[in-house]
């Protein structure tokens, strides 16, 4: 549930009241001020240890120029960039399509639409290594159970999936959709519950129903948090580990790698974690501006938390 | 529905109650479509863990002779794989509450100063969280590896504890900050008249006010310790420090792995952190629409 409250809180949040009231009669003196330090300081220490150290470590490990030139002719790279870039383009947009449209679908009233609910939110709810192993059995050619089902019904002979470059990339992203795609419906379905009902009234009075009250209602007030949460999953699926490493495997041939999977693979299984770093490193000039797209956009109105 | 009458007709009550019979239809055909795609990959995962070695390979799309076998050989660590499962078990449910705890601890102390002590530059912690927050956990994997070795943590649950704690305490940060505007600010300012001291606020005060939110951020702080995979597997690799995950993985090292055996543990390993999900739901749907609400 993790991005619930950033999101929504910018959905809505911008019209937040500033409150600049002074905390603690305006300031903080003496003993009080050591104490602020002391309960701030846990905090800084692990984000010191465990995220500048690594980032300023890794920094150093891929600083070496002729890693990328290794990096750019290599042409596993190369499919890896296609790969990844395939993979949270199409993966996140298609998910975040259809998780607005059951949003929708969800949001209507009923006692069986709560029921679903249940069922619908147990892929997210499994933990994702348990689930990929599933899916890679059940795409397996020769064994898995989408053949067997295949041939029962209509006696054909499905291909074998995860033996393929293109089938094997689909078959990756579609797991990461099934993964998660409860989750995000479930951020859309909150911020659709979250614009007021006075809103839809008023534009009954107006005489907007159906694709107009959507069009001219609906629409525009998620369009942020829409934007928002497809961002956010960009970066969730461009560092995605399990999917690729569980379901394909990044097989055959580590042609259906992604960055997050290959820059392990060339560290722990190639034995090259300088060459593992600067793959990943490569993937800075994206990574960058939606890091910085995404803290403009997440830090709350006050400018503090 | 046909438009282009320029008087509007009156329609009989049977055409409103057909058409939504009909979008009822639609409705339901909908949701048996999503019931499907939901649970095909469960159900794939019981099939294989309900069958006999050979069934498997039987090409049936239902156990044939359905037996509970691979969950008895799991249970009794009757398989060389898995001869230390309980204690892997163990070793997780360790990292998973050492994780919860510390988050919780690290998380409400940083945003209690920021929030309301309003401590001069609390911004900068603020961004650090939200930096830590939006950069992929992944990307960091092989330098932190490395760090472990430095610090001489290789191997230790502690380098996974850590390491995991600093994934989980942005979030933290952020929801707790949230919730806490909702506490008002006065009941900290008459404490200090009584001349009470921040630890004594922030224990006496803050902490029993957040109780919510401290559910909602420790049920996060747990699962995502329990689900997560990839530190687990680069930072504990022997038998005796690894986690359930790590052990589950390790089927995927051969070929002649016995399926039923691994879809076994795989469904042991994911039912703590579904039961805990479906459990703390309303709590986690309560932190969600929190922010929506409140603004």
């Amino acid at each position: 549930m993790s991005v619930t409250q950033q999101t929504l809180a910018v959905g809505r949040g911008l019209a937040a009241p500033r409150t600049w009231r002074k905390a603690w009669f305006g300031g903080l003196h003496g003993a009080d001020y050591v104490w602020a330090i002391a309960f701030a300081l846990p905090y800084a220490a692990i984000f010191l240890a465990f995220v500048v150290y690594p980032i300023a470590f890794g920094l150093w490990m891929g600083s070496d120029l002729a890693l990328y030139e290794q990096l750019f002719t290599d042409p596993r790279y190369l499919t890896t960039v296609l790969n990844t870039l395939l993979y949270v383009v199409i993966g996140v947009n298609v998910k975040m399509f259809l998780a607005f449209l059951l949003s929708g679908f969800f949001i209507r009233k009923g006692w069986w639409i709560k029921g679903l609910m249940v069922i619908f939110i147990l892929p997210w709810a499994t933990p994702a290594l348990p689930a990929y192993m599933s899916i890679h059995w059940f795409l397996n050619g020769q064994w898995g159970m989408l053949n067997n089902i295949l041939y029962a019904l209509f006696e054909f002979d499905g291909p074998t999936y995860l033996n393929e470059h293109w089938t094997g990339l689909a078959s990756n992203i579609g797991a990461y959709i099934w993964k998660t795609l409860p989750f995000w419906t479930v951020i859309l379905l909150a911020g659709r519950m979250a614009v007021p009902t006075e809103l839809y009234e008023a534009a009954a009075v107006d005489g907007a129903t159906g694709l107009r009250r959507f069009a001219h209602v609906t629409l525009p007030l998620m369009a942020n948090l829409y934007l928002v949460c497809t961002l956010l999953d960009m970066v969730f699926a461009l560092g995605d580990f399990n999917s690729t490493y569980f379901v394909s495997g990044g097989g055959p041939a580590m042609s259906t790698e992604v960055l997050a999977t290959l820059g392990i693979r060339y560290a722990f299984t190639l034995a090259l974690p300088r060459l593992g770093v600067a793959a990943v490193m490569s993937a800075l000039p994206v990574l960058i501006p939606l890091v910085i797209i995404l803290m403009r956009r997440l830090r709350p109105s006050e400018g503090q938390l | 529905m046909s438009a282009t009458t320029t008087v509007r007709r009156i329609r009989s009550p049977l055409f409103y109650s057909l058409q939504r019979l009909g979008v009822e239809a639609l409705c339901l055909a909908l949701g048996f479509v999503l019931v499907v795609w939901s649970l095909t990959p469960i159900y794939n995962m019981w099939k294989i863990a309900l069958d006999s070695h050979a069934g498997i390979f039987g090409g049936s799309i239902w156990p044939e002779a359905p037996t509970l076998e691979s969950f008895r050989v799991v249970v009794t660590q009757d398989f060389w794989y898995l001869e230390r499962f309980w204690h892997q078990f163990g070793n997780s449910f360790i990292v998973g509450l050492s994780v919860t705890g510390l988050t919780l601890a690290i998380g409400s102390l940083a945003s209690f100063t920021v929030g309301r002590m309003r401590l001069r530059n609390g911004w900068m912690l603020t961004n650090a969280a939200l930096m830590t927050y939006v950069i992929p956990a992944s990307f960091l994997a092989i330098p932190i590896y490395r760090i472990m070795q430095i610090y001489g943590l290789g191997n230790h649950l502690s380098s996974l504890i850590l390491t995991l704690t600093t994934f989980a305490t942005p979030y933290a940060i952020f929801i707790f900050s949230q919730y806490g505007k909702s506490i008002p600010m006065e009941l900290d300012e008459s404490a200090r008249i009584d001349g009470a001291n921040p630890l004594q606020i922030y224990i006496r005060i803050y902490l029993p006010l957040m109780a919510p939110a401290l559910v909602a951020v420790g049920t996060y702080a747990l699962l995502l310790a329990w689900n997560e995979y990839l530190y687990n597997f680069l930072l504990l690799s022997t038998p005796q420090s690894m986690t359930v995950a790590v052990a589950l993985a390790q089927f995927l090292n051969s070929d002649e792995s016995p399926w039923n055996y691994m879809m076994a543990t795989a469904i042991i390993y994911a039912v703590p952190p579904i039961i805990l999900y479906y459990g703390f739901r309303r709590y986690m749907a309560a932190g969600l629409t929190m922010g929506g609400v409140k603004g």
